[in-house]
């Protein structure tokens, strides 16, 4: 489209490229704008924030919103960054195996009854995700789970959709391989661990990223079974400092940063396969 | 000899009497791979949605063990209650803003993306990169700066250069301007997501229709018509589904741009479905209640969800 309407165009197609641009320009300025502002206001002092004249840049630029943030005793700052990366480090990688094992078994392992335990994990699918934090916080609370971070960690781990996913996958791998590993002498567990985990690499690394986003992000699940303090997740603790109507404004930006960072870094490193999962997932569910 | 034939004949039967013959291997292998999944969903799926779907028909407050039989007084209850009837009102009212100007949003900066052939990583990481950004530390962006009313909000500093006053964005009740809020904050989350889908979808477009297209000499927003769109049906009614469903469980910003917090939901002029049965199940501590709302609200979901498939599937007719 590019190249046909640039050629056929002539003036027109040059004016058509420049107003793309400018949209795009303009549309992405917007789009970074809240970033610039949560750096921008959690340097800065009250008073500048809350300023009516506008400033592109703290006066002088300082870090004490941040070590004050980190020093206050209501709200554990450090911890629940602390329960944020091990639930993300966690989930992530042990719900992308897991799927990946049961979607291996319902493509390749010739077993009957293989179709009912596929009705069985797809039926789970019916009830979307969130509305289930009633049935949920019931087991989970029935378990002892309440302000724990198993608990908040456990129901991530089963993830009906990847499953799926991992089917489809597994269902286009080419049997040859699988074959050939056979005769070399490995059992159906050992095609699996030696062969088609490792060649699944991508696809792991895609839904894996995916679910770190999630779990790094998550409110609801967390904000309902951890309630103690000591079981908040780095959400929970902003969410507390911005629902209290905290009065220390660049304080709160501070902790929005501490939170979106390491996301925001991880983000950029992993985009080619965050960009394929979300494909992956998008269109093939 | 001897060794190579019996495998071979092992395999033969095998593929003869596939029912009869179970490989136990392979059950084994089955079972060890599929246990995690198959225990975990049970409990946590299974078996927690049934004990819920109990605890409806029961009168469970403050346990989470079954109280007295309820019947269906629960369900009765809801419906006749104005705070849970509102809170269908206001997702739909939700649904009906978000999903439009998502959809277009994120198909023009597709469309948009997908022209251009400098800068197009860039401008994709752009769009993209909220993505990675919590729902709670956009609500606190939104809220404290970008429409927090005061003169030094960026909405507002924005309108001062246009002449305009300052403006309580959240705080207005009449016209509920706080929708603006909620919109522009979820598709500032959403459209990086959702560009993404339909530049797979574009990039997949044949070549040849718009080469073919060029030489009848369409213009460009026919061929965006009569190429483009159609040829997008099935990623537009994939994204359509996605952003329903994730509309319709719409429940942190809501929670934190108005602050409802655990001491209630009061000041909120809105609250959808999820923050509602929120403050019944935590708060109140009414599981039954709370597992009544669970399960009408997943089948207003399921209903919606199965409406707009119907009114795709008419679409398709013309």
């Amino acid at each position: 489209m590019t190249a046909t309407s640039a050629r056929a165009g002539g003036a027109r197609g040059v004016a058509g490229t420049i107003a793309t641009y400018l949209v795009l320009g303009v549309a992405s300025v917007l789009f970074l704008l809240p970033f610039y502002i949560m750096l921008r206001n959690s340097m800065m002092t009250q008073m500048e924030v809350s300023s009516p004249d506008w400033q592109w840049l703290p006066a002088i630029f300082s870090l004490d919103n941040y070590l004050e943030l980190f020093s206050d005793p209501s709200v554990p700052m450090a911890s629940a960054l602390g329960n944020s990366l091990l639930i993300a480090v966690v989930t992530a990688p042990v719900s992308t195996i897991f799927a990946s094992m049961a979607g291996y078994a319902l493509a390749r392992l010739p077993v009957p009854g293989r179709g009912a335990v596929l009705t069985y994990v797809v039926v789970t699918m019916m009830i979307p995700g969130s509305v289930t934090f009633v049935p949920t916080f019931v087991v989970v609370g029935a378990m002892g789970g309440v302000n724990t971070t198993w608990g908040i960690i456990a129901p991530g781990l089963f993830n009906a959709f990847a499953v799926l996913l991992f089917r489809n996958f597994y269902l286009r791998f080419p049997a040859e391989i699988e074959e050939a590993g056979r005769i070399d002498g490995l059992g159906y567990l050992g095609v699996y661990l030696r062969i088609a985990l490792p060649n699944s690499v991508s696809m792991l690394a895609s839904l894996g990223a995916l679910s770190f986003i999630d779990a790094w992000n998550a409110f609801l699940w967390p904000l309902v079974i951890g309630q103690d303090p000591a079981s908040w997740t780095a959400q929970i603790a902003l969410s507390t400092l911005l629902t209290a109507q905290s009065v220390n404004l660049p304080g709160l930006f501070a902790g929005a940063v501490v939170t979106v960072v390491p996301l925001a870094v991880m983000f950029l490193v992993a985009q080619r396969y965050i960009v394929q999962g979300l494909t992956t997932s998008g269109l093939k569910g | 000899m001897t060794s190579t034939a019996a495998p071979a004949t092992a395999a033969k039967a095998v593929a003869r009497h596939p029912r009869r013959r179970v490989d136990r291997h392979a059950v084994g292998a089955f079972i060890l791979l599929t246990a995690p999944t198959v225990i975990g969903l049970g409990l946590f799926k299974y078996v927690a949605i049934g004990w819920s779907l109990l605890l409806s028909l029961n009168d469970a407050r403050g346990t989470l063990e079954l109280g007295s039989w309820a019947g269906l007084d629960n369900y009765a209850f809801l419906l006749s209650d104005d705070g849970f009837r509102s809170s269908l009102g206001t997702v739909v009212a939700f649904t009906a803003f978000i999903v439009p100007v998502t959809f277009v949003a994120s198909l023009a900066l597709a469309v948009l993306v997908n022209r251009v052939r400098r800068g197009r990583a860039f401008f994709r990481t752009a769009f993209l990169i909220p993505a990675a950004v919590s729902y709670v530390a956009a609500s606190l962006v939104w809220k404290m700066s970008l429409f927090n009313g005061l003169p030094s909000g960026i909405a507002n500093t924005l309108g001062d250069l246009f002449g305009m006053s300052p403006v309580p964005w959240i705080g207005t009740e009449q016209p509920p301007l706080y929708w603006i809020v909620l919109v522009t904050l979820r598709l500032w989350l959403q459209v990086g997501l959702y560009m993404i889908l339909f530049l797979a979808g574009l990039q997949a477009i044949p070549q040849e229709l718009y080469e073919a297209a060029a030489i009848d000499g369409a213009g460009a927003w026919q061929t965006f018509r009569r190429i483009t769109l159609p040829q997008l049906r099935n990623t537009s009614v994939a994204v359509m589904l996605l952003m329903l469903i994730a509309a319709f469980q719409a429940f942190d910003e809501f929670y934190n741009i108005f602050s409802s917090g655990l001491g209630g939901s009061s000041t909120a002029p809105v609250q959808p479905p999820l923050v509602y049965l929120y403050g019944i199940a935590i708060k109140d501590q009414n599981y039954g209640l709370a597992s009544a709302g669970a399960f009408l609200l997943t089948v207003v979901i399921v209903l919606v969800t199965l409406l707009q498939g119907r009114l795709v599937g008419f679409g398709r007719k013309d």
